[in-house]
């Protein structure tokens, strides 16, 4: 028996197509207590996490990076379509050429001296965050043959609620690698999955000096009980 | 406009790049009267260490009340794995509301495309434990044990089992 999905909208834990499921998705069904969760608040962050200038990834080296540099923004709601302001976002991706900044990537790609890859800031009063980074690369994965991911941007995200913290990627319009991608098609529907994918933003483009992207995200319910999305 | 609430991925094996915080595992700082430490190891279902993972935590004070402001007391903790699977975090026993104390858990790695969702409770808090609704409403009794941290000398132990014998319980939420 395996671990049923929290909501039709989220992958399965059990994927065997992406491998590093197979011993790590829970074989049990998940307890359901959502009627008895009364935590309906998160934590809140300030200066002790986030500084002025962590929402450009182009900065804070001796030089700029390499890749095509990208503003990417967009705002955060929660699930009845209400912005949340001042909440946590943290990114983090692989330089232009698909390579992390981490020992335990062996991609023979080179690390850019003038690229870390992670960013943080909060939400604004309307629930907006932006960044400025660099387009990531592809990479190879290993997990199946010649396997290589879609480029993307990792999001952490903290909603009003614990239970709205979400963790997931932003994909790029168009990648040709989203049919052969297994993260991305754990997602079972095809409308869900799209949901992930940024979309080319001319009016967020930066004239001579970089393209915009736009993403929004949205949260589980906000209020007391969660949300469960009726079927479209 | 949005349409629909946005789905969960994993967060790979390179988090640590943006979701590492030296002081994330500090949910009290070091010399807090009451403080102690929780640690204990995240394995999978063949029982072997899960170094890539990391853990978060999210608790009520002392006085029974979740932090509403920035500063003073965070009630957050975040804990990378080491190589063994290890994680910890230096905090105080939150105080009951309704039940017993507890943390709510939330467990991210690589292979989880979307995280769990648990909580830990304190072995030595049996009186308190045998009246909280959360427990009560799970029928199992080895799975009511597996949100259980054990006291230790400088504190308590939780470990987390994703899969197989002795998985620990996860809530759906």
């Amino acid at each position: 028996m395996t671990a049923e999905r929290p909501e039709a909208v989220d992958p399965p834990y059990d994927y065997p197509a992406y491998r590093s499921t197979v011993l790590r998705a829970p074989s049990r069904p998940l307890v359901p207590i959502s009627g008895a969760i009364d935590d309906l608040t998160g934590p809140m962050f300030g200066d002790d996490r986030v500084q002025g200038g962590d929402d450009d990834l182009t900065a804070g080296h001796a030089g700029e990076p390499q890749g095509q540099r990208i503003i990417v923004h967009g705002q955060l709601l929660d699930g009845d379509g209400r912005p949340v302001p001042g909440a946590l976002v943290e990114v983090w991706q692989a330089n232009a050429g698909g390579r992390y900044l981490h020992d335990n990537d062996r991609h023979p790609s080179p690390l850019d001296p003038n690229f870390t890859g992670a960013g943080r800031c909060l939400t604004d009063g309307e629930g907006r965050y932006r960044f400025t980074t660099i387009k990531p690369g592809s990479y190879p994965w290993g997990n199946h043959d010649n396997a290589w991911r879609p480029a993307h941007i990792h999001f952490s995200v903290f909603g009003r609620a614990f239970t709205q913290r979400l963790v997931t990627q932003m994909y790029f319009p168009d990648d040709p690698l989203f049919d052969h991608d297994p993260i991305f098609n754990s997602i079972p529907d095809e409308r869900v999955r799209q949901r992930l994918v940024s979309r080319f933003d001319l009016d967020a483009t930066v004239p001579e000096w970089a393209l915009g992207f736009s993403w929004d995200i949205v949260l589980r319910g906000g209020r007391a009980t969660p949300v469960e999305e009726p079927p479209t | 406009m949005s349409g629909g609430r946005t789905p969960s991925q994993t967060v790979g094996p390179f988090f640590s790049i943006g979701m590492s915080w030296d002081a994330g595992p500090f949910v009290v700082p070091e010399g807090t009267d009451g403080a102690f430490w929780i640690r204990g190891a995240m394995s999978d279902g063949a029982g072997r260490p899960v170094p890539d993972g990391v853990v978060e935590i999210w608790q009520r004070g002392p006085d029974g009340r979740f932090p509403a402001i920035p500063g003073g007391f965070r009630g957050f903790g975040r804990s990378s794995t080491d190589e063994r699977g290890g994680f910890e975090f230096h905090t105080v026993k939150p105080g009951a509301v309704d039940g017993a104390p507890y943390l709510d858990v939330a467990v991210f790695a690589r292979g989880l495309l979307n995280h769990l969702f648990t909580r830990i409770y304190f072995a030595d808090e049996q009186a308190a434990n045998a009246s909280d609704p959360v427990l009560a409403a799970i029928g199992d009794e080895a799975a009511r044990r597996s949100l259980m941290a054990e006291p230790t000398r400088d504190g308590y132990r939780f470990d987390i089992r994703l899969q197989g014998e002795h998985e620990t319980a996860f809530f759906a939420i």
